[in-house]
């Protein structure tokens, strides 16, 4: 079996985001594996220690910077990695087409995508990477079993959660709790280096032409009123009740 | 033509059904004629329903259609689009419209337009505007050309006045396409947030760490929030903690909402939470640490213990 973990590398979440001009500017952000795919690298590593045979490769489509993130997950334990290269900030439909046709490629029955970017906020490339290849899909997986080549999967929907079984081969999507996500130790970050990053361009796969761009990114800030109460209990609890019905107006 | 992809709960309209006619009218500019979508058991009711709202309401009582899968409703609704020529779809980015739009997109070839909470158009292409970098930032986006799939934001757009005349109403055949019918649901649970979907909500009552385990939930939260007819909510720490299932966290790994009013308790105010609420018309938080960061972004807040501000809170929502 061939397991692909999909991978991003974005600001981390405690670093304050500033633009310039008319977008983000990431200049001195401190960046990291996107911590949805930390989950899929995971969950491929653990399906190897249960015993199933399988090759786990990941796959990266962005910047150069990715490497970083790349290596991590080499040194946590998957085998080889094929790096798009591109400082195109392609969208997330024609990123899905593209990863589809590398997947397809490189021959794979299972591959793991975080469930949410943290830099794009975005839920979609599972899915649209899912449909490219002409798979299922599963979002906001909680938990994951496979026996043979069907799976029984725990996930989160909008009225709660349900547990189904679909068969390999499927696309599935993170959600926390997953599992806990080992940290990569020394000596495997030492053995990552000699593991294969392979470099790829665009050009090596079958051409898109994106379908959405960014026009321009900004900071917007909701102006708070900070009326912070402090005292007895009651009291406060009293002049909130005050403030939300007759101030405020929602209760 | 636009088409509308109208979401059902119990057989129901969800309220988003009519944020997302607030957008389609928003795009005037590539066509009047608004058609709306319609699948699953309550579909025929809730049609003449719709129909108050658009030009044209098509629907499929096909029980196959509910529990939501993806693969049964991308087939569906790309089907749908294609056949009518759409030149947008629009549907709210509920966890399942989320799950779906991407494959819509991938077989019309269109663009994708995520989680949009404003869209506009000059007739040839759409733009929008959305929240990207954990909700920090907003981000403007435009489509290349047409067609475009849109999920729009629950919660955001105002919903919409039914129209002057009321729209045509018909059945449409969608059978389920077996080969496509690739995940056996075996069983589902229901979230305990009190029959109110986490994001449609127009109050959320979120506990933190500061609850101190499960029992602050169903002695203060639960209570509370019954008091206002709210949706309870949990922290990541809370979810990792077992307190509450995964499917309450609101935050970066869980659902983001935007609800009238957000009531944050023992809620200190991670990046990663506020990604998933700091969009709420009001925040109303309390934590017994002046400093903790939730207070940074509330509207209303209390510096006290929650063991003594909350019961009094409830007592006095009784009265």
């Amino acid at each position: 079996m061939k397991i692909c973990t999909v991978l991003k590398q974005v600001p981390d979440a405690e670093a304050s985001i500033r633009t310039s001009g008319s977008g983000v500017d990431l200049a001195g952000v401190t960046f990291v594996m996107d911590g949805m795919d930390e989950y899929g690298v995971e969950e491929a590593i653990r399906l190897r220690e249960a015993g199933h045979t399988a090759e786990i490769f990941t796959l990266a489509l962005g910047p150069r910077r990715f490497e970083e993130a790349i290596r991590t997950s080499l040194a946590i334990g998957c085998d080889r990695a094929i790096h798009i290269e591109t400082d195109e900030a392609l969208d997330v439909i024609t990123q899905a087409r593209v990863l589809a046709d590398a997947v397809k490629k490189e021959g794979a029955d299972l591959v793991f995508v975080g469930g949410k970017e943290a830099d794009w906020d975005s839920s979609a490339l599972g899915p649209a990477l899912a449909e490219a290849l002409g798979w299922t899909h599963l979002d906001w997986t909680t938990k994951f079993v496979l026996t043979g080549t069907t799976i029984e999967a725990t996930h989160d929907t909008d009225a709660g959660n349900e547990t189904v079984k679909l068969s390999l081969p499927a696309v599935i999507t993170t959600q926390q709790g997953l599992n806990e996500p080992r940290y990569p130790t020394l000596p495997n970050i030492m053995k990552a280096k000699r593991k294969e990053l392979r470099k790829a361009t665009l050009a090596d796969y079958a051409a898109h032409a994106p379908l959405t761009k960014i026009a321009s990114e900004a900071i917007q800030v909701k102006a708070r009123l900070n009326k912070i109460l402090s005292g007895e209990g009651p009291e406060t609890a009293k002049q909130l009740i005050t403030l939300l019905r007759d101030e405020a107006k929602v209760i | 033509m636009i088409l509308l992809v109208s979401e059902l709960n119990a057989g129901k309209l969800r309220p988003s059904a009519r944020e997302i006619v607030t957008a389609a009218r928003a795009l005037s500019a590539i066509g009047d004629e608004i058609h709306a979508l319609l699948l699953g058991p309550g579909a025929a009711a809730a049609a003449t329903e719709m129909a108050g709202y658009v030009s044209h309401v098509h629907f499929c009582e096909d029980a196959g259609y509910e529990p939501f899968k993806a693969d049964v409703w991308t087939a569906a609704v790309a089907k749908t689009a294609a056949d009518l020529g759409a030149k947008a779809v629009i549907l709210s980015a509920s966890r399942s419209g989320l799950s779906y739009a991407p494959r819509v997109a991938i077989r019309l070839g269109a663009g994708l337009l995520e989680d949009v909470i404003e869209v506009e158009s000059d007739g040839a292409t759409v733009g929008a505007k959305r929240f990207t970098y954990l909700s920090r930032v907003t981000e403007s986006i435009r489509s290349l050309g047409l067609p475009v799939v849109i999920s729009v934001k629950v919660n955001i757009l105002s919903p919409a006045d039914p129209a002057a005349g009321a729209g045509q109403v018909a059945t449409i055949a969608l059978p389920i396409d077996e080969a496509a019918n690739r995940v056996e649901v075996l069983s589902q649970a229901k979230a305990s947030t009190g029959g109110v979907s986490l994001d449609e909500a127009s109050i959320v009552v979120t506990g933190g760490r500061g609850m101190g385990g499960s029992e602050g939930f169903t002695k203060l939260i639960e209570p509370l929030a019954g008091c206002v007819g709210a949706a309870v909510g949990a922290t990541r720490a809370v979810v990792d903690a077992g307190w509450r299932p995964y499917s309450d966290q609101v935050g970066q790994t869980g659902k983001s909402v935007a609800p009238n009013v957000y009531i944050a308790i023992g809620v200190s105010g991670a990046v990663q939470h506020l990604s998933g609420m700091n969009r709420s018309k009001t925040i109303v938080a309390i934590n017994k640490d002046k400093d903790a960061p939730i207070f940074k972004v509330a509207d209303y807040g209390v510096v006290g213990d929650l063991n003594d501000v909350v019961p009094e809170l409830i007592k006095l929502l009784k009265l």
